[in-house]
């Protein structure tokens, strides 16, 4: 069995755990394929290192420096399946795998490129997950697309420890940070009420990648996983009342 | 959505502004009961058109109210006045440039931060206003209490409550609107956050200073100059460059301060306004809607609400089907009193076989085909559109649309496409893009529409059998769904994604759906019914002058060679491109005789009404697909039309051949 890095520990737990729920020592297991005692002495280690909370029999959580990094990864893990299969035109079964070893070395320069040269994709194509938001010296996409002449734009702030709405349960509540996606999508978005700063609440996900019901302003609107997964959110623990 | 009967009559122009006339706009958010209340105030005095040049639907009518003519626009629903689509351009050019005496805002009482979002716009547009907030019993069964003096006070209009559905508060509300439109109160001035009021204060010295000679209103126009508003930026460009030039330096100020493009920093202004309004003047509480809540649950639930989602889409068929199948047989008892003439003697008695077999068979058909089937289909439709289910389905088949390059809301005008493609596919406006309006039209083309039900059920389900009949109505769905994907790889473009708003679930008003009904039958009943004749009665003059004899020899390697069809298909074919009912009307009307199974074998029945389901859009779905997407892509869509029928018709023939 190979050894496996921090960074797939980290983004292992990034893609098991949604909205802070604890993933366990099992879970993990069976991700990586490595035993569980080789998982627990990895998780203390992380610990240790301020990656992740872990308490035992309980399961893990990243903290704020972790989730920092496991979406870093993730997106370099995505953006290199987007270029391996679309442009490199790679099997889709094999591109997973080569991702997985050229994500480590893949410097930050060379993953800003890839964005661009992919057209500042949001999912990736084989599977439509989301690709997270980058962590470039840009304020926002709109400053490194008008650099580079493309067509998106994004309202709102990026702080840190964001979620897409589309990766939330329903039930859940969030402040709205920012939402990145074209002009028109985003002026509509923003008549709709959803401007940043507004608290949402996930009220239900339709089964099979459908739509995500929110409730803002006293409204409902329904949103296509396309639009939620550029939705971004600071998740809040619900609280007993109501929005 | 409002879905107007598409009738297209012209519209009038009328600029009479005579000192005794009023003209009343109908402003505020899709789904909030505007048609209502404009079906309300003008009864059956009204006039369905379009906006000169535009293909937004416009809908006028008049009121006389203590002496007052007044007469009323229902603008088109819309959440903005931003450049998104075409009817909020529309509403806006009318609203500022027409300037009606009064402007009704029908606002939704149960979500009134969201639509005092467009209020706001309306006051920025200094529009002569009255609040209609519409379904306050709504709003109160979800535990909301409005203050309504406070609302007036806040923003300096008259606010009247209304349940527009039981016609509570329409006298009121007209009083108000004359009281208004009289007197002209001076609008108030709402402030926004003081950094962006100087802004805009800033820009509109230079726009007053430069002196545009524009109709808008100072202050809106430098709003909407620092929103970046393509529109307002280019006609003022063609005025005064140093307007858009200052413009710009201010808008690029405010984005540097607050961090934040300017459209975005505006929005979430209005918005700030609207919520500090709603907590000074409304009141909630915590109510449990169990029976909403249930439906709720039923239609969105993971596994549940694909049944209900299936069960509204199938259900529609199949009641029309069922119901459409007892009336008819009902009717043509009853009429069945005047036999039509024996095809081998009508050579010696033309005149009255073009009379009875043509003449009386038209009108017989219209009133055996179109009563028992479409007014069913429309009165369950309005039905299920009233109380909110569609938007559910919408929801939970939107995973499924995106399969075929659509998204949910699609589903709406495919669903309206069950009873007439027409209407079906003006109602495709509610897709955001031109590619998804098209690729939505191009899917109702194919859909079973209520023609294409009685042709199925006269060839098929009578002289087959039933489940045949419901077989090749899964079988359209199914080619519907492998042509729409093909298609979407066809056409360029991207999909958009779904923003949608989940409506609340009402319990449908008999007087609204009977209404509607009524609107969509009787466009059919005056269209349809005169055509139906005139056309039956033409086919029996063309047959007995012998004259489509020679057509249908010449497409017989087609139709019989390819096809395995009688030689008289050729004629039924292309009768139908008039209307697809023709199939069956002008086989009754060739054969002399209802019973199509001395004629045709049960494998040429079946093949026949699959043919005639696929193989073209009629005449006035090609006329519309021309108007809305240009007759090139109605020429396209009609080819592949012809094409989809002529290969799956050979195929399904030399599969059937088989088992039947």
């Amino acid at each position: 069995m190979e050894q496996k890095s921090t960074q797939d520990y980290l983004k292992a737990v990034y893609n098991l755990a949604r909205n802070g729920d604890l993933v366990s020592t099992t879970e993990i297991s069976q991700k990586l394929e490595v035993t569980p005692a080789s998982v627990t002495e990895m998780l203390k280690k992380l610990s240790q290192d301020g990656y992740i909370k872990y308490s035992p029999y309980h399961g893990s959580t990243l903290t704020e420096k972790g989730l920092q990094e496991a979406q870093k990864v993730t997106r370099k893990h995505r953006l290199l399946e987007k270029f391996l299969s679309d442009v490199l035109h790679i099997g889709k079964d094999k591109v997973h795998k080569q991702a997985c070893q050229m994500e480590h070395s893949l410097s930050d320069e060379a993953e800003e490129s890839l964005c661009r040269l992919l057209k500042h994709p949001d999912t990736c194509s084989d599977d439509g997950k989301t690709i997270p938001a980058c962590n470039l010296p840009f304020s926002n996409c709109e400053e490194c697309i008008k650099l580079h002449n493309q067509g998106l734009e994004e309202v709102g702030k990026r702080n840190t420890n964001l979620t897409p709405i589309r990766e939330l349960k329903g039930g859940k509540y969030g402040k709205i940070s920012f939402i990145r996606g074209e002009h028109k999508v985003l002026q509509r978005l923003l008549d709709m009420g959803l401007t940043p700063g507004t608290r949402i609440k996930v009220i239900k996900v339709a089964p099979m990648d459908g739509p995500v019901e929110v409730a803002v302003r006293g409204s409902k609107l329904a949103l296509g996983q396309d639009i939620a997964c550029n939705v971004f959110v600071e998740v809040e623990q619900p609280t007993s009342e109501g929005t | 959505m409002s879905c107007h009967p598409n009738s297209n009559p012209t519209s009038k122009p009328s600029n009479n502004k005579n000192g005794k006339h009023l003209t009343f706009a109908l402003a505020g958010n899709a789904n909030v009961g505007k048609s209502v209340i404009f079906n309300q105030l003008t009864g059956s005095n009204q006039i369905i058109g379009n906006w000169p040049g535009k293909t937004v639907d416009r809908a006028e009518g008049t009121l006389s109210f203590e002496g007052h003519e007044i007469k009323i626009i229902d603008l088109p629903g819309i959440y903005s006045f931003s450049t998104f689509s075409m009817e909020e351009l529309v509403s806006r050019d009318y609203v500022a440039l027409e300037k009606p005496d009064a402007v009704i805002n029908v606002v939704d009482a149960s979500v009134l931060e969201r639509n005092l979002f467009f209020t706001l716009q309306l006051l920025e547009m200094q529009a002569p206003l009255v609040l209609c907030l519409n379904q306050v019993d709504v709003a109160k069964s979800k535990g909301i209490i409005i203050d309504k003096e406070k609302l007036e006070e806040t923003l300096g209009v008259p606010v009247v409550f209304a349940v527009a559905t039981r016609g509570e508060g329409i006298y009121e509300l007209v009083r108000e609107a004359v009281k208004v439109a009289t007197h002209k109160p001076k609008p108030k001035h709402l402030k926004y956050r003081r950094e962006l009021e100087e802004k805009i204060e800033k820009l509109k010295q230079v726009i007053e200073k430069e002196n545009l000679s524009l109709q808008y209103p100072a202050r809106w126009i430098a709003i909407k100059l620092l929103e970046g508003d393509t529109e307002i930026t280019k006609l003022v460009a063609e005025k005064s460059k140093a307007v858009v030039d200052s413009a710009k330096a201010i808008a690029q100020d405010l984005q540097t301060s607050c961090q934040e493009p300017c459209f975005s920093v505006i929005a979430s202004e209005r918005y700030a306004l609207a919520s500090s309004i709603v907590a000074s003047s409304l009141q909630q509480s915590e109510v449990r809607n169990t029976f909403s809540d249930k439906l709720e649950w039923l239609t969105t639930h993971r596994v549940l609400g694909y049944f209900t989602s299936i069960g509204v889409i199938a259900g529609l068929l199949l009641w029309t089907f069922f119901i459409g199948n007892g009336l008819s047989s009902l009717i043509s008892g009853a009429l069945s009193f005047i036999k039509p003439v024996d095809p081998a003697l009508s050579a010696s008695q033309p005149i009255l076989a073009i009379i009875l077999n043509g003449v009386w068979g038209g009108f017989n058909a219209g009133l055996t085909l179109i009563i028992p089937f479409v007014i069913p289909f429309y009165l369950l439709l309005a039905i299920v559109e009233d109380s909110g289910i569609l938007t559910r389905v919408a929801f939970m088949m939107d995973s499924a649309m995106h399969k075929i390059g659509l998204h949910g809301k699609a589903l709406i005008p495919i669903i309206l496409g069950y009873g007439c493609s027409v209407p079906a596919i003006h109602s495709c406006k509610i897709m955001e893009t031109r590619r998804e309006r098209l690729l939505a039209a191009f899917a109702i083309t194919f859909a079973p529409c209520s023609a294409r039900t009685i042709v199925l059920f006269g060839m098929v389900g009578l002289f087959v059998g039933v489940q045949w009949a419901l077989l090749l109505y899964v079988v359209d769905i199914a080619i519907i769904f492998g042509l729409g994907r093909i298609a979407m790889k066809a056409v360029p473009g991207k999909s958009t994604g779904l923003i949608m708003e989940m409506s609340t679930f009402k319990m449908p008003s008999l007087k609204v759906v009977v209404k509607q009904t009524w609107a969509r039958t009787k466009s059919i009943i005056y269209v349809v019914f005169p055509i139906y004749i005139i056309g039956s009665a033409l086919v029996q003059v063309l047959y007995t002058l012998n004259v489509l004899t020679p057509i249908s020899d010449a497409l017989s390697p087609l139709t019989v060679g390819w096809l395995g069809l009688p030689v008289a298909a050729g004629i039924l074919l292309i009768l139908g491109v008039v209307r697809k009912e023709f199939v069956l009307l002008a086989a009754v009307a060739i054969f002399g005789t209802t019973n199509l199974a001395l004629y045709f074998s049960p494998v040429q029945l079946v093949v026949m009404a699959l043919v005639a389901m696929l193989y073209i859009p009629c005449v006035s779905t090609i006329a519309i697909l021309g108007k809305e997407f240009g007759w090139k892509a109605a020429a396209t869509i009609s080819l592949a039309n012809i094409a989809a029928a002529v290969l799956i018709g050979g195929l399904a023939f030399r599969l059937l051949s088989l088992f039947l």
